[in-house]
């Protein structure tokens, strides 16, 4: 399946901004995560579709994934 | 006793009266310092129907029994006073370094009354307090005004609160600037103090402050600086990026919102992100006093330079007014700093105005700058120097926007609750953060109760954000912790390392006291109540506790949030019952003998 991932703040260091990554069929938020060399604990906020999820959410062909480090602001 | 300098000054401006005045300690803690035991004052002092330009307003700039202290991000104070532009208590917050000065000089706190018939500042150095002529620095920007003063009064060291023109002009968006950047930003506190023809106070103080409790409050110290540190947000997220890595996370989430409030996404949002500024324009961190967390941005873009933009201001001159240049955003917050104005305000007014002219509303005969078109970077620099200036039509925008669309027969287009201009987080798609900006004694403001942190960031814990179940239980609790870190001087980004104990430890080390953190929490719903209590005197209704129409009928038309509107009806009866207040959102008498402030 293709998902659009979408990655910010530090995760950009190394890897990307956003990309379209071709991924098995059956994949999990916790398969990309290891695709990306990114430590599940580290993933502090995902967002799948516009909602936010935890990463045993099992992936669809289109998904599309914002991954972000812990921040916040105001 | 440690905390409280126990003195503060009163300054007559009308009569050049200077007196120095012993604070009552124990009325101080009741209501803990800052934004509490000034709301305490002003509502003792004015009376509530008081015209806020009018002489008989007082302005009070407090600090916090942790304001100079050792505890990190210990440098706030709070400008207090009745609010021009929404007629409610106005307490906004500082960092920087003025406060500090203030309380080294001896003071727990300033109050200002009356009004001067010829431009003048307060110059506090220790002991000796003197009113002098500023007539030489009426007219002039911020920073040229803090250089100058810095000369005059010959110490380098001192520290300089001002306004810019903008206050000069009673701009209703006027903000007090210190430290050439740190804004007291929201509810036209500039005017206030333009209006007493008060330019700036510049403090300087040689005192040294103790605690009470040097083992405890080196041992509790030790282990809230390992908690921020720790912390991925205080210790990581917030230093690298800043508060406008919020951009991007705010924007995936589906609230960010766009043209006026009329969208919820910003396609180019990243184009304007804390990723982006830091690539492209960073100079270096900047951090108020005593803070390790340093989450101030200095950037330069070709001849313009000097600290943010935060996140807010981003948002106001970006996405709000429809804008993807980082350039034109970073410009008009340069204006912003300037002529001291609000940028939360004046970036969402001129978002208002672009409706207005998009839909005819504003005719392009009427406006004697760039047409207000969403998207135009030119458009939100040249109305932001305009506004300050007090120039044409700059001078309409400059009363906010509530008063724009009101003047224009279309009032349900300013996007405001009680006239303050809504930040950065579309309330369709965050209920409990809605309920905040309805309910927050200030009017349309986040840092009241930052309910995006649970709703959004799961800090301390996850929420859903687009449920209303038991969100009024936590409004409720954001807004009286909120009240009691204001109170004791400290900032609010402590809140996403630090826990309500944290805060009464280093309150009871500091001060030497034995509080428990219900008594300190409750000291929070005392002030939050003396806030609500003043406004409903000062012929605030209850009705005002709203949301503009077009978030409760207008469903977020694109993004992740499609489809969604904000449920205020069903969660304000159950917060008026949280917070032990009638039907009708008035406090209850039990309540207030209950808070001793029957
Ligand atoms: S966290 Fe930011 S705003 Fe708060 S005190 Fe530190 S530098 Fe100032």
């Amino acid at each position: 399946m293709v998902v659009e991932v979408k990655l910010f703040a530090t995760f950009r260091e190394g890897r990307f901004n956003e990309r379209e990554l071709e991924l098995p069929e059956e994949s999990s938020l916790s398969d990309l995560l290891k695709y990306l060399k990114i430590p599940e604990k580290d993933a502090k906020i995902i967002i799948v579709n516009g909602l936010a999820t935890s990463v045993e959410h099992k992936l669809s062909n289109h998904d599309v994934i914002a991954i972000f480090p812990p921040i916040a602001g105001g | 006793m440690a905390g409280y300098s126990g003195k503060f000054l009163r300054i007559n401006l009308s009569t050049g009266q200077i007196d120095q005045e012993n604070l009552d300690i124990e009325l101080a803690m009741k209501f803990i310092g800052g934004r509490g035991l000034a709301a305490y004052l002003l509502a003792q002092e004015i009376e509530p129907e008081t015209e806020p330009l009018g002489p008989a307003n007082k302005i009070i700039f407090a600090t916090g029994p942790l304001t100079g202290s050792q505890a990190p991000t210990g440098g706030r104070y709070m400008v207090v006073t009745k609010s021009p532009l929404t007629g409610t208590i106005a307490s906004s917050n500082s960092g920087g370094f003025w406060g500090t000065e203030l309380k080294r000089a001896g003071y727990d706190l300033i109050i200002v009354e009356g009004k001067s018939d010829k431009p003048c500042y307060i110059y506090i150095n220790d002991n000796t307090v003197q009113i002098k002529d500023a007539k030489k620095y009426w007219g002039k920007l911020v920073s040229e005004t803090t250089d100058l003063l810095l000369q005059e009064t010959g110490d380098s060291k001192a520290r300089v609160l001002t306004i810019g023109p903008a206050g000069e002009k009673l701009a209703l968006l006027a903000c007090v600037m210190n430290d050439k950047y740190r804004a007291a930003g929201r509810s036209g506190v500039g005017a206030v103090m333009g209006s007493k023809g008060l330019k700036a106070i510049v403090v300087r103080g040689t005192g040294k402050l103790s605690s009470a409790r040097d083992d405890e409050t080196k041992k509790v110290l030790t282990n809230i600086r390992k908690k921020i540190r720790e912390n991925d947000v205080t210790g990581k997220g917030l230093p690298t990026y800043g508060t406008s890595v919020l951009v991007n996370l705010i924007n995936e989430s589906g609230i960010y919102p766009t043209n006026n409030f009329q969208g919820a996404y910003f396609e180019t949002a990243d184009k304007t992100s804390g990723e982006t500024l830091a690539d492209k324009y960073l100079v270096k961190n900047v951090a108020c006093f005593g803070c390790p967390i340093a989450c101030g941005r200095y950037s330069r873009v070709d001849d313009v330079e000097g600290e943010g933009p935060e996140y807010e201001t981003v948002w106001a001159y970006g996405a709000d007014c429809g804008v993807d240049d980082l350039v034109a955003i970073i410009k008009a917050n340069k204006w912003c700093n300037e002529y001291g104005l609000d940028t939360i305000s004046a970036g969402a007014t001129i978002a208002c105005a672009m409706e207005m002219y998009e839909k005819g509303v504003i005719d392009s005969d009427e406006i004697d700058g760039p047409a207000l078109k969403f998207g135009s970077g030119e458009a939100i620099v040249e109305w932001t120097r305009k506004m300050g200036a007090g120039e044409g039509f700059g001078a309409k925008l400059a009363l906010g926007s509530y008063r724009l669309a009101e003047e224009y027969g279309v009032p349900e287009l300013s996007m405001s609750v009680k006239k303050l201009e809504l930040p950065a987080y579309d309330p369709r798609g965050v209920q409990g953060h809605g309920l905040q900006y309805a309910t927050s004694n200030r009017g349309g403001c986040h840092v009241r109760g930052y309910m995006i942190a649970p709703e959004i960031l799961g800090l301390p814990e996850k929420l859903d954000p687009s449920s209303i179940e038991g969100k009024a239980v936590w409004v409720k609790t954001f807004q009286d912790l909120t009240a009691v870190i204001d109170s004791l001087g400290l900032c609010l980004f402590t809140s996403f390392a630090l826990g309500p104990d944290d805060y009464k430890d280093m309150f009871n080390a500091i001060v030497g006291q034995d509080w428990t953190t219900e008594a300190l929490l409750e000291a929070g719903e005392r002030i939050w109540n003396i806030e609500r209590m003043f406004n409903l005197k000062a012929g605030i209704s209850p009705e005002e506790d709203k949301l503009p129409r077009r978030l409760l009928t207008e469903p977020i038309p694109k993004g992740p949030c499609k489809g969604h509107v904000h449920r205020l009806p069903e969660l304000l009866p159950e917060y008026y019952k949280e917070r032990g207040w009638n039907e009708q959102g008035l406090p209850t008498e039990a309540k207030l003998i209950q808070l001793d402030i029957a």
